[in-house]
This record gives C-alpha cells, sequence and structure tokens, in this order.
C-alpha cells in the first residue's frame, strides 16, 4: 500500500500516470532548519506538488525552479537563509539556512 | 534522476534493503549502491560512514561535491491485539512511516475488514515469530489484556532488545504480569523496560487517545532512548 506521505512512492505513481516531474531534495542544512537532509518535494510541470523540504517558507520558489528544471532538462542547486528583504526574496523565519537540489526526472516509467 | 533509478530505489525500501544513491552535483551523475558494493578510496569510506549512521549528507570526495542519500529501512511496529485501540493506532504509525504488522489470534477480531490494507496475522504471535525473528528495529506493543497471548511477545521482545516494548493494563495487571515474568525466569532490569501502563501521561481515555499517547512514546523512545 502506498503510504500517503512517502513523496518518492507519489513520485514514482505520477511518472507512471505520464507526467513530467521535478524532485527537490535538502541536501545541506544549517541552524535550525525546518526539515532535514534527505527530505523531498516532488513537482509536476503544473506546478502541483507534494512532499516538503521547509515548514511551508520556501516551497513556493523551489517549485517555482523545479518548472524550470523540467523545462530546460538541467538540474540546479538553490540556497535559502534568513529572511532579509536585502538578500533574499524568500525565506526561513526560523533562522536557519538549507541547500535544496532540485533536478529532473527523466525517461519513461518501467509500466 | 533517471525514472529507471527512482524505481530502483522505491523497490528496495519496499523490500527493506538498506541502498544509498550517490549524486555528483556538478555534473548529476548518479549511482545506486548497497552496503556490499565495492568502492574505491575515500567514497567508499564516506559511504560505508553513511550506511552506518543512516545519515545523508554532502562530502567532497576527489575535489567533487557529493551527495550520498542513504535509505535505510524504517522502524517496524508490531501490535499484538487487533483491537479498538490498534485500528487507532495503525494509521497514526502508517503516517509516521512505520512498518506495521498486527497479529491476534482471535479471528473475530483480526478480520481484513476491520484492519483493511493491513499486513492482519490470526495466528499465535510465538507461531509468526518463529518465521519473522523479532530485532532492535522493532517496536512491539501488547494489548490484547489476554496473558495467554501478550506474555510470550513480550518476553521474546526483551530477549531480542526491541526499541520499545509496550504493554496495556492498569498498574495492578501490570503488577502480576511482573509476578508471572519473575517466575519464568526474567530479570528485573529487563522487567522495567516494559512500559506499563502503556503510552505517555496524557489523560488519555478513548482508544483513539490512547493511540496517541502510545505513537508519542514510541517516537520518544526511538527519538531519544529509554530515557524518554
Amino acid at each position: 500500500m502506498e503510504n500517503q506521505n512517502d513523496t518518492l512512492a507519489i513520485a514514482e505513481r505520477w511518472k507512471g500516470e505520464g507526467r513530467e516531474l521535478a524532485l527537490a531534495t535538502v541536501i545541506e542544512t544549517w541552524g535550525s532548519a525546518p526539515r532535514p537532509v534527505g527530505s523531498h518535494l516532488v513537482i509536476d510541470s503544473e506546478g502541483n506538488f507534494e512532499g516538503s523540504v521547509s515548514g511551508g517558507c520556501v516551497e513556493g520558489a523551489v517549485v517555482f525552479e523545479a518548472v524550470e528544471a523540467i523545462e530546460t532538462g538541467k538540474a540546479k542547486v538553490l540556497e535559502f537563509g534568513v529572511a532579509d528583504e536585502t538578500a533574499w526574496e524568500v525565506g526561513l523565519s526560523c533562522g536557519g539556512k538549507i541547500r535544496v537540489y532540485v533536478e529532473p526526472v527523466t525517461g519513461s516509467a518501467a509500466g | 534522476m533517471e525514472t529507471s533509478l527512482l524505481e530502483r530505489i522505491n523497490e528496495a525500501r519496499q523490500s527493506r534493503q538498506a541502498v544509498a544513491v550517490i549524486t555528483d552535483i556538478a555534473t548529476g551523475h548518479q549511482q545506486l549502491v548497497t552496503p556490499q558494493t565495492v568502492l574505491e578510496g575515500e567514497l567508499a569510506t564516506e559511504v560505508g560512514k553513511r550506511f552506518r549512521s543512516a545519515k545523508s549528507g554532502v562530502v567532497t570526495v576527489n575535489d567533487k561535491e557529493t551527495f550520498i542519500q542513504v535509505h535505510v529501512p524504517s522502524p517496524r511496529l508490531l501490535i499484538i491485539g487487533a483491537v479498538h485501540i490498534s485500528q487507532a493506532l495503525v494509521p497514526m504509525a502508517q503516517s509516521c512511516e512505520f512498518d506495521i504488522t498486527v497479529i491476534d489470534p482471535r479471528t473475530a477480531f483480526a478480520s481484513e475488514e476491520r484492519f483493511p490494507g493491513v499486513d492482519l496475522l490470526a495466528e499465535w504471535p510465538q507461531e509468526v515469530l518463529e518465521e519473522r525473528p523479532l530485532d532492535a528495529f522493532t517496536a512491539l506493543v501488547a494489548v490484547t489484556h489476554d496473558p495467554k497471548i501478550d506474555d510470550i511477545p513480550l518476553q521474546q521482545a526483551l530477549a531480542a532488545n526491541c526499541f520499545y516494548i509496550g504493554a496495556l493494563g492498569s498498574r495492578k495487571t501490570h503488577g502480576k504480569r511482573l509476578d508471572r515474568f519473575a517466575q519464568a525466569g526474567i530479570s528485573s532490569a529487563d522487567m522495567e523496560r516494559i512500559h506499563a501502563p502503556i503510552g505517555l501521561d496524557i489523560g488519555a481515555s478513548s482508544p483513539a487517545e490512547i493511540a496517541v499517547s502510545v505513537m508519542a512514546e514510541i517516537i520518544a523512545t526511538l527519538r531519544k532512548g529509554d530515557a524518554a
């Protein structure tokens, strides 16, 4: 049975439905980051998403970058820090800092 | 990530096998490895360390920034007793990503209708545990109220060093249980490892509230150890 919270299982199911996807993964954290290293967010080309990489603080920006990664087919690393108008558009109000790896999920499902 | 890699990761997780994905962040090149995969030099050391600690992270290997994500099996929850509390506990434990098995030899309780989609066995616990031994990554919860059903799996959980062992029943019921266990030769140090009355003291009264207190106690023990 698919776990309702299992982001990687959801990713596989979405891929099986023929949706274009990107996977975002927390790869590093500093300070009081809300989600641990290895946490995933899966995003489709329409901007639908499941999972989390923060407590909801930066998901909007990650989804935007992920949709772009699906279009370009290129992976990238995003960094988010403390919310600060001068340095960041979006940030983590908890005062932590995170790095997120965003990659397109390529190829098709085995079916 | 290739879809085929995603499928292989999920397959390993489903079958409770440890795997790691090694990503070269600059190139996006990825490799799936198991603890048995032979790697070279620094990478072998780093991956070995990550498997042992079950912690993912970024390391620099041969001047390349590398992300190692380990997927280790999720903790197991074995529930002895297909009772009302168990019906509330199962979905909570599923949300917390436990692998769950419910055992109750009483077929009226252990019915598919009461536990849809759950790994449910209408057998005596000692028979099941012969086939599927307990381990330190398992939490055992005994909630039948019936010593004939609960006692043996509780004793086996102590012997297998399950990370959490909980038993339903009042202080009086538990006192009688401890008398029986002492007669069976269980040490008092071992008996102290049984959480009874089961669950954190939050004044729980309904089956669902008791399930919340049990789930919270299991997580506290998993994350903070027996001092919790």
